[in-house]
Formats: structure tokens, sequence, C-alpha cells
């Protein structure tokens, strides 16, 4: 479990989280190499199937990264995101993999520092879970 | 519409598990509208049984295909070039698609993926009210659009009842009296009147008190 590096899949909307991981990275902010970006339009175009298909092939852990309250370029997107996150963590529990292991972030563009912060928590968290029951179970 | 949830996974799993090769059907209409049985939810469904049956140590080959619509033999004749694959037939359609499989495909074990719920309309994204019990004898011509049958938890035929208070039903502060509607709207519309007058007990036969009903249009009969 010493060696385990987790593989972490982030649905980052273009308009914040996936900006923020630029700014990240121009700051020379480092984070966990661990962490998969996915750039989408908004956190709202993020389907449960998305992060099902994640879970399925082989992710421990999945993020999506939305704009703060009330900023989402397309209104709303970033809510109806987070109904969506807390509609697969239950499922994900039916199925028998930890909630835990999905979350939903906000962030905005300009939060570079956060964007870091959030990829370093989520590899440290997952990576204390172990590998996912899926991956496990394939392996 | 028909609406419909889908049953919890684990009493799907149970259905599914002594097979090896299911096929996981949708359909297009009213599951898929209600967001319990069309494609997506296929997709969503086979994804977690592949899962949780894979942490279960087993194995299971999933076939996802949505028809156009369960209910009507010629989009379940589509199937017959896939049935062979098949050990057993998953279904998210309403009832009335889990038992047209089962009287077309007599050898293969069909079973429900969703609890057919009620004859809804939708009152928002993502919040659907019952509103029909097909009684086969509609009152809503007299009941100001409003039906007492399915939205009365006393199907009263001459309400409201002493448990009306506020506007609510006395089964729960989220119900809607469904008399106190039909007056409200009676009134609006200047039709008071109709709401003195008292009707008679219902005959129930239409509403399948007689038994399974059936239509036939000898026009359109072959
Ligand atoms: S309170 Fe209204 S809706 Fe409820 S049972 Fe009585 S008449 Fe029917």
């Amino acid at each position: 479990m010493e060696s385990f590096e987790p593989v972490i899949v982030a649905f980052c909307c273009h308009y914040c989280a996936y900006t923020a991981a630029d700014m990240a990275g121009s700051q020379r902010l480092p984070y966990p190499s661990n962490v998969k970006i996915v750039r989408v339009p908004c956190s709202g175009k993020v389907d449960a199937l998305h992060i099902l298909k994640a879970f399925e092939k082989g992710a421990d852990g999945v993020y999506v990264a939305g704009c703060l309250e009330g900023d989402c370029h397309f209104k709303n997107g970033n809510d109806k995101a987070a109904r969506r996150v807390d509609y697969v963590k239950r499922y994900l529990e039916e199925i028998g993999i930890e909630s835990e292991r999905l979350m939903m972030v906000r962030m905005s563009a300009g939060m570079g520092a956060r964007f870091a912060q959030v990829a370093t928590e989520m590899t440290e968290k997952i990576r204390r879970l172990g590998p996912s029951p899926i991956k496990a179970a394939a392996a | 519409m028909i609406t419909a949830e889908r049953k919890p996974l684990e009493e799907i799993i149970d259905y599914v598990k002594p097979f090896k090769r299911i096929l996981l059907l949708g359909c297009n209409e009213c599951v898929t509208v209600c967001a319990a049985g069309g494609r997506k939810e296929v997709g969503l469904l086979a994804s977690g049984l592949q899962m949780a049956m894979l942490k279960a140590g087993s194995s299971i080959e999933i076939r996802e295909h949505t028809l156009e619509r369960q209910c009507d033999p010629e989009y379940v004749e589509e199937l017959v070039p896939m049935i062979d694959g098949a050990d057993a037939i998953l279904s998210m359609a309403c009832g009335c698609g889990v038992q047209q499989l089962a009287m077309r495909f007599k050898d293969k074990p069909v079973f429900p993926a969703v609890n057919t719920k009620f004859m809804g309309g939708s009152q928002r994204q993502g919040v659907w009210d019952e509103r029909c019990q097909g009684c086969g004898d509609c009152l809503l011509g007299i009941t100001g659009g409003i039906c007492p049958i399915a939205r009365c938890a006393k199907q009263l035929m001459n309400g409201p009842c002493g448990g009306s208070c506020d506007g609510k039903c006395e089964i729960g502060e989220d119900v809607e009296c469904a008399w106190h509607l039909i007056w409200e709207r009676l009134k609006a519309l200047g039709l008071q009147d109709r709401y003195l007058e008292i009707m008679p007990a219902k005959d129930w036969r239409p509403a399948g008190g007689a038994g399974p009903r059936k239509i036939i249009r000898e026009d359109l009969a072959e």
C-alpha cells in the first residue's frame, strides 16, 4: 500500500478550475501529478455517466470543480453539478464504492493556490482510502 | 406519462446474478422523460451493475439497448437478432414493457429494473405528481379539471372531508386537498352550482373492478 499512487480524475470547468490550474502552473505552485484534468465547458456538463465511467475505468477518486456560488458562466450549472454529485454519491454507496471518493469543489479562475490545495488534499485522502474497490477487484 | 423509479441495486443484482449474459433494455418513451429507464439510465445501470458484480467477485456481460417503445410488438420484434445472445432480459421500461417482452420471448427470464409508479405530470424539472388513475370514466369535466380519484386520498366523490385544513389534506402538510382545489377552481370559473350537485357513488367496473380492461377499435384491429 506504501507505493499506492491513486488515479484521480478532475472534471474542471473551463471558466474557473481549469484556469485556476493554469494559474497554479504559472505561479509555480506544485500539485500532485495523480490528478488528471478533464476540461469541460461548465461543471454542469458533467453527467452522472461520466463520473461512473471514470470509476469503472479505474479511477480511485473523482472530483468535479465548478465556479463559486452565483458565479456560473451559464447561470447555475455549478449548482446542478453539485446536486448530480450528491446523487452519484448515493449510487456509489449502492454499488459498494465509498462515496468519499467523489467530491464537488468550487473555486474561481484566480484561485491557483486553492486548485493546488484541493488537488493535494484529494490525493492524500484517496491515498489514505487505498485503491478503489473496483480496481482492486479487477486486479 | 407513466412514471417509474429504479429499483434498489441490491434487488436488481439478486435477479440477474444467476445469469452470465444480460440484455439490458431501456425504453424511449415515458421512462426516458421521467429519467428512470431511458438510454442514459441504461448506461448508468449497466456501469453500476458491472462494478458491483466485479466487486462481489463475479462478472457479467451486459448488452445495452433502448427500444423506441417496449409496449409495442413491432419494436419488440427488433430484439429477435439479439435474444439468443442473452440468458436473461432486464427491462427498464414500465410494467407494460416488461410484460410485452415476457409474452414475446417465452423461454427467456425477464426482470423489471424499475418500479412503475403512477400516471403523472411533470411539475418542474425532476418533480412528478400523480394526476390520473385511469378510472375509465373521466370526471374532470365536472370537477374543474382536478381529479378527486387520483388526488384525494379517500377518492371522495363529494368532498372535502373533515380533514381538509387550509387547503391541505390531512394525510400530510405537503399534500394539497383535491376538493379544496376543486372548489377554488369552480369558484374562479363561476361554476359553484356544480359543486352543489351530489355525485352518485362511482361505478368502479370501468376502473378495473370488472377485471382487466381492453380496448378494441374495430376500424384499426387486424
Ligand atoms: S383532506 Fe381533501 S384530499 Fe384529503 S382526503 Fe379529505 S377531501 Fe380528500
